[in-house]
């Protein structure tokens, strides 16, 4: 057991009695776009992450799974600055980097869809589309007047819907509350994977949509991967996750409880694994 | 495009054209007013009106900025007085030139602001707390200062009372004030429209978490907005001294639920996010032309209160309707 982070204050007994089976098989941070390593987090005496190792690799979608409280939220969060761990490593293209804010991943490329969306609803989809990174128009009128270039704004906008292939929203300047909650989650994804140049992670984007509409945003989903970024996608409904992902990460009582694939393994399977009922065979 | 009923199709414009809602009732009480007493529409009363109006509207562009941010202001009025007491008693008992005793007023409105906005960023307390304090503290800091005496035309250098110069314009006759106000709004309007700063403002008041996600420094939109907002209140000190021609602790004292008001008839949330100054300066046009208008038709002054009461329930009715704007 030799690849149990020194780091994780848990003894080969102790996983086994949580149910944390064998730990997967680590790749070498240097192939991966990102890696965490013996991530551990606690939240006073309540263990959030208990030394959790995960990897992404180039182009593929990654579901992370688990129940209320496994420590899906903590991963990501330690994972994209929006938590600090309190100790372990996280790998960004096989450098290790610090993330202390958000907006330090954000920095670094990493986009993410907030569970709300993170949309300003009075405001047009344009204004949102580039909200906080605004453009300004060129020669005296942007540097001096500090003016915004609202229309080349609106056409990348535009052309970043099209490219998702969102062919239900036409006007970049309606605003984001008249869209229905499809279309919302829609622009917000369509932000992230304008704007990311590493990866998007995407937290629960179809837990608010019905059937039509969730079915949109998987193909959504698709779009950002055939463009070449990676996706972490984080929920609860396993047809979704099955339908999409290509590996899925457990979650299970601040640990990782095994890394599947759709082929290796039924959604049923999966939801023993998370809940405990069967743990992955060791290998 | 789906088929929409009249009434939608009413909500829809509105909400993508917040300002006709003020604009449509600012020209039908004109049209009625001039038709109940036709010396209404002439030059001379319009004139009066711009006037009469130029304080609170300016005290509203500062408003409008803070109510923009889902918050409130009570001591626009406290620091508007303040900061004309400081630049009167200056000029006219301590000796300091004209021109810097205007500066160093404004500068209190400044100070003044950013201790609002210290106050709800770092302290975190809600706006309307704040300024309740405040509004005490200003008020208090003003007439402890002055004595609680006014200062005369008489005391003061003309640079303090340039505002109040008489300007024609055709058959019109307005006061530079008017112009220093028409020049703040049309300033600030263009800021908030044209630049990312402008964005922030409204995407604070709309979604502070959704503004703070995307990376806006929620705290130091909110600090900038308080202060520029007393930066207003401050010159609409000097621009007061002019429209009265004296400095007095006594003057304006309706002037934090006059310009709330305009604010709100002029189509601005209180929700905050969506507004604008032209709305605002609608607004403030509105209560004017509501002012004269009863009074050239010959009614109780009281029923100007009760016109302008009605104006604010319905401008927030109206607001509460659009905002349930569907796709």
């Amino acid at each position: 057991m030799t690849s149990i982070p020194e780091s994780s204050e848990l003894t080969e007994d102790e996983r086994d009695t949580v149910g944390l089976g064998n730990p997967p098989v680590l790749a070498d941070p240097k192939d991966t776009v990102l890696s965490g390593r013996a991530l551990i987090k606690t939240f006073g005496r309540v263990v959030g992450l208990d030394g959790v190792d995960v990897d992404l690799f180039p182009g593929e979608i990654l579901a992370v799974i688990g129940d209320n409280g496994a420590g899906k939220s903590t991963l990501i969060k330690a994972l994209t600055g929006a938590l600090i761990p309190d100790s372990g490593q996280v790998f960004l293209d096989g450098q290790e980097v610090h993330f202390k804010t958000p907006q330090d991943a954000r920095g670094s490329g990493i986009e993410t869809v907030y569970q709300t969306l993170a949309v300003a609803p009075a405001l047009d989809i344009s204004a949102n589309m580039f909200l906080g990174r605004e453009r300004r128009r060129s020669g005296p009128l942007g540097s001096v007047l500090r003016m915004l270039d609202k229309k080349g704004m609106k056409e990348d906008a535009g052309q970043s819907m099209a490219n998702l292939g969102i062919a239900t929203v036409q006007n970049m300047g309606q605003a984001v509350e008249t869209l229905s909650g499809g279309q919302r989650q829609a622009v917000a994804v369509a932000r992230a994977a304008t704007f990311a140049t590493k990866f998007v992670v995407l937290d629960e984007p179809t837990a608010a949509l019905g059937v039509k509409e969730t079915g949109q945003v998987l193909n959504l989903i698709q779009q950002i991967k055939e463009k070449g970024l990676p996706v972490i996608l984080i929920s609860h409904n396993m047809p979704n996750v099955f339908e999409v992902s290509d590996r899925i990460h457990i979650a299970r009582l601040g640990g990782c409880a095994g890394v599947i694939t759709p082929k290796s393994h039924t959604p049923t399977e999966a939801v023993a694994i998370m809940t405990g009922a069967t743990t992955l065979q060791k290998g | 495009m789906r088929q929409q009923s009249p009434l939608q199709r009413i909500q829809h414009t509105l909400h993508s054209h917040p300002t006709i809602s003020p604009l449509l009732v600012l020209i039908i009480s004109i049209i009625a007013f001039a038709i109940i007493n036709p010396r209404f529409i002439q030059p001379a009363t319009i004139g009066i009106i711009l006037q009469q109006v130029s304080v609170i509207a300016a005290l509203a562009i500062g408003q409008t900025l803070v109510i923009l941010t889902a918050g409130i202001d009570l001591s626009v009025g406290a620091i508007a007085i303040l900061s004309s007491l400081l630049m009167a008693n200056l000029a006219a008992h301590n000796g300091v030139p004209g021109v810097l005793a205007i500066l160093i007023g404004i500068a209190a409105g400044v100070l003044a602001g950013a201790i609002n906005g210290t106050l709800v960023t770092r302290v975190g307390l809600p706006p309307f707390i704040v300024t309740l304090g405040t509004l005490g503290i200003f008020t208090a800091v003003a007439l402890l200062y002055s004595g609680g005496q006014q200062v005369g035309r008489r005391e003061m250098p003309a640079i303090l009372l340039w505002a109040g110069t008489p300007i024609v314009i055709g058959p019109f006759r307005i006061t530079m004030g008017v112009i220093i106000v028409l020049i703040m709004a049309a300033i600030m309007a263009f800021i908030l429209g044209q630049s990312s700063w402008g964005r922030h403002v409204y995407a604070v008041g709309d979604d502070t978490e959704a503004a703070r996600l995307v990376g806006i420094r929620v705290d130091r939109v909110l600090l900038s907005v308080y202060t520029v907002a007393g930066l207003i209140y401050g010159i609409t000190g000097w621009v007061q001294i002019g429209r009265s021609g004296t400095a007095s602790p006594n003057a304006i004292v309706d002037a934090n639920l006059e310009s709330i008001t305009a604010v709100v008839i002029g189509g601005t949330s209180l929700f905050g996010g969506r507004g604008t100054i032209i709305g605002t300066i609608l607004g403030a046009l509105i209560v004017g032309v509501f002012r004269i208008g009863l009074s050239l038709a010959g009614v109780d002054d009281q029923w100007r209160l009760f016109a302008t009461g009605l104006l604010v329930i319905v401008a927030v009715s109206i607001d509460q309707w659009i905002r349930k704007v569907k796709a």
